[in-house]
């Protein structure tokens, strides 16, 4: 791993000539008192004040509404119009955080486990992404509790310290990232050697044992502790929106007339329809059994099927929760149930 | 990579069956010949369907694979796309995405009874099997059929049905729910569990494969732990409500199992480790 230093004045002018280049630029852009991620056409607007967006980048991925294919009708004539990906940009997504970085992982894994999703591989393969560790944090950051940290640099192509007002250790982790540093070298400096990055990170508290919740969990399946936990959720799906790896989506027609689209959505397992048949019955009919549903496939069932846990800790489901319900907080309670 | 999952394909209807009060048959040929050619599948897997317009609903193909060049499948008017596809006529052009899921286990059911139960619409997954095994009927011992619908009107594949009980090699059973007879009617009348039980088929060397609303698979799987069947040579599919087919979407699951990638067929033995999420 190379390890660079770029001074904030640099790190703008670098980011300008990107964009002159083609590319595009997903990064944090503060609009009234929300901190989100957008394709930002000024340098200027970047924001790297907050600690966390609302929601994560998985957007720039796994957009929220994705036409699959289009078809035209004519008679008793079908012509179908098959995902285009040349038309997808090459996009450097700047700015996230390593709980976001690391949250194409799993989202990865869900749409590759086993069959490849064309929609998903075409966009993540034109991403680069440069993380910038974290130097601060808020009470409901939890990655240290689910494998992560403020400088993990698993996911990023490139990784960035704030280590001075003005500066930043930028290290270079993966291939991609290395051919982007190559073609704009020229911004970079040689970084001292006894930069200690360590000394720059945010410390986050470990706040459980992911093991003993995931052990907890398949054990407690039956038990009432869902329904203690779910009492005031109301079903809003807002936690899986947020969340950099949740990845649940409804497949829709978006008709015109004679053409149309074959679309996806996100879409949520905290929701009453999602798993209702046409027939009136509902394997999941409760919140609790869908709040269950949540935990268990982040925490159980995909450390066992995908051999990766589904969260992050980036905290932002409970952030966004607006009956306050704490994830951290809730898994805790497995640890001494 | 360059499989789209998601692209659907073009299939035409060949042939239109009313098989019973808002229950059609399609018989679909591939648009393409080429993928004609190599589309494979097995017994128990399902597909998406699509009427372009109206969007895509999943059924099983309802054809066995010993017959090729088209698939089948027959479904129940019941909601947006069923409705619209129960409106499409012969020669129109509707969408195909499969084969999905996994299959029933027919090499290992070689050499043994076979003991079919079905009831109302779920005969279709099961007449793929039973068609299956009857294309290759050496493989096989007694093939008995046990099957269940509300009222005669409703019983589907009323021509197979006859052929199936003129068939020496067939021992079929029809019933129908009690008030569900016409004067004329010579099959049995009640329940599929109560005839079940009546009829008591021995559980030696036999697989029962048991299809059907909740409450039949409910009250049959009793009358058959008392006929000696063992969990494991008894099965069945599960219908959860799906979107993608391919393990992704994140609806059909039962516990950690996929219903659309580890099912749709489940033996009984291995439903008995997971939640009752369906
Ligand atoms: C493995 C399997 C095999 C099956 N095999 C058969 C078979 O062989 N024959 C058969 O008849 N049936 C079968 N079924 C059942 C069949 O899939 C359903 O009856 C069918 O999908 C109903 O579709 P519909 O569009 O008519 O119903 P609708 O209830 O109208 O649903 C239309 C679509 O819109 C969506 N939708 C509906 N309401 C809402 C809402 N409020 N919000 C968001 N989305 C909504 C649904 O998800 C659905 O995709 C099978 C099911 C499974 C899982
Ligand atoms: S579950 Fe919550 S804390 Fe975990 S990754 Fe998703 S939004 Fe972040
Ligand atoms: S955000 Fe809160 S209330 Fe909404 S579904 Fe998630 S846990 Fe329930
Ligand atoms: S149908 Fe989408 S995950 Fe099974």
């Amino acid at each position: 791993m190379k390890r660079k230093y770029i001074s904030r004045h640099s790190l703008m002018n670098c980011l300008k000539k990107v964009q002159t280049d083609g590319i595009s630029l997903y990064a944090p852009v503060t609009r009234g008192e929300q901190t989100d991620f957008r394709f930002i056409t000024s340098v200027d607007d970047l924001s790297f004040d907050s600690v966390q967006t609302v929601r994560s980048a998985k957007a720039v991925a796994f957009p929220c509404s994705e036409k699959l294919f289009s078809y035209t009708k004519e008679k008793n004539d079908v012509q179908l119009q098959d995902y285009n990906p040349d038309v997808l940009p090459e996009v450097l997504v700047f700015g996230l955080h390593p709980c976001d970085a690391v949250g194409f992982g799993p989202l990865g894994s869900i749409f590759n486990w086993d069959t490849q999703d064309k929609p998903y591989n075409e966009r993540r393969k034109r991403l680069t992404l440069i993380s910038l560790a974290c130097t601060r944090a808020d009470e409901y950051c939890f990655c240290t509790s689910v494998g992560g940290g403020p400088g993990n640099t698993e996911g990023s192509d490139i990784q960035l310290t704030p280590i001075q007002e003005d500066g930043y250790l930028a290290e270079i982790i993966t291939d991609k990232g290395n051919e982007w540093y190559e073609k704009y070298s020229s911004f970079f400096e040689e970084a001292a050697e006894d930069i200690r990055k360590e000394n720059y990170l945010v410390e986050i508290p470990v706040k459980f044992n992911i093991e003993e919740v995931e052990r907890k969990m398949t054990e407690l399946f039956e038990s009432d502790i869902w329904q203690l936990q779910s009492e005031r959720c109301i079903g809003c799906g807002a936690c899986a929106f947020v969340c950099p790896t949740c990845a649940c989506f409804d497949i829709q027609e978006d008709a015109h007339g004679n053409t149309g689209n074959r679309i996806r959505c996100w879409d949520s397992c905290g929701f009453a329809l999602f798993t209702l048949h046409t027939s009136g019955d509902n394997p999941r009919s409760t919140q609790s059994q869908r709040w269950r549903q949540r935990l268990m496939h982040k925490f159980s069932y995909m450390p066992e099927r995908l051999t990766v846990v589904g969260c992050t800790g980036c905290g932002r489901c409970s952030r966004a929760c607006p009956v306050d319900m704490n994830l951290s907080d809730n898994l805790k309670m497995f640890n001494y149930e | 990579m360059n499989n789209n999952i998601y692209l659907p394909y073009l299939m035409i209807i060949e042939k239109i069956v009313e098989e019973a009060p808002g229950v059609k048959t399609f018989r679909l040929k591939f648009k393409d010949e080429e993928e004609a050619k190599e589309f494979k599948f097995k017994a128990g897997q399902f597909g998406e369907y699509s009427a372009f317009g109206e969007g895509e609903c999943t059924f099983c193909i309802a054809s066995p694979p010993t017959r090729e060049g088209y698939i089948e499948c027959t479904f129940r008017e019941a909601g947006k796309v069923t409705s619209t596809l129960a409106a499409m006529e012969e020669g129109e052009t509707m969408g195909f995405r499969g084969p999905f899921g996994n299959t029933f286990p027919m090499d290992e059911w070689k050499g043994k009874n076979l003991l079919f139960i079905a009831g109302g619409i779920a005969l279709p997954p099961l007449r793929c099997v039973i068609w299956n095994a009857l294309d290759m009927r050496d493989h096989f011992k007694n093939i008995q059929i046990l099957y269940g619908a509300k009222s005669v009107a409703d019983l589907v594949y009323k021509r197979e049905l006859k052929e199936w009980e003129e068939r020496p090699d067939v021992q079929l059973t029809v019933t129908v729910d009690p008030g569900g007879e016409t004067p004329d009617w010579k099959g049995e009348i009640g329940f599929v569990p109560s005839i079940l039980e009546k009829l008591g088929p021995s559980a030696e060397n036999t697989i029962a494969i048991v299809c059907g609303p909740p409450v039949m698979i409910k009250f049959s799987f009793p009358v058959l732990d008392k006929l000696g069947f063992k969990s494991e040579n008894i099965y069945t599919t599960l219908e959860n409500r799906m979107k993608c087919g391919v393990g992704k979407c994140g609806r059909c699951n039962v516990g950690k199992m996929y219903v659309c990638k580890d099912g749709p067929v489940f033996s009984r033995a291995l439903l008995e480790t997971l939640p009752a999420e369906y």
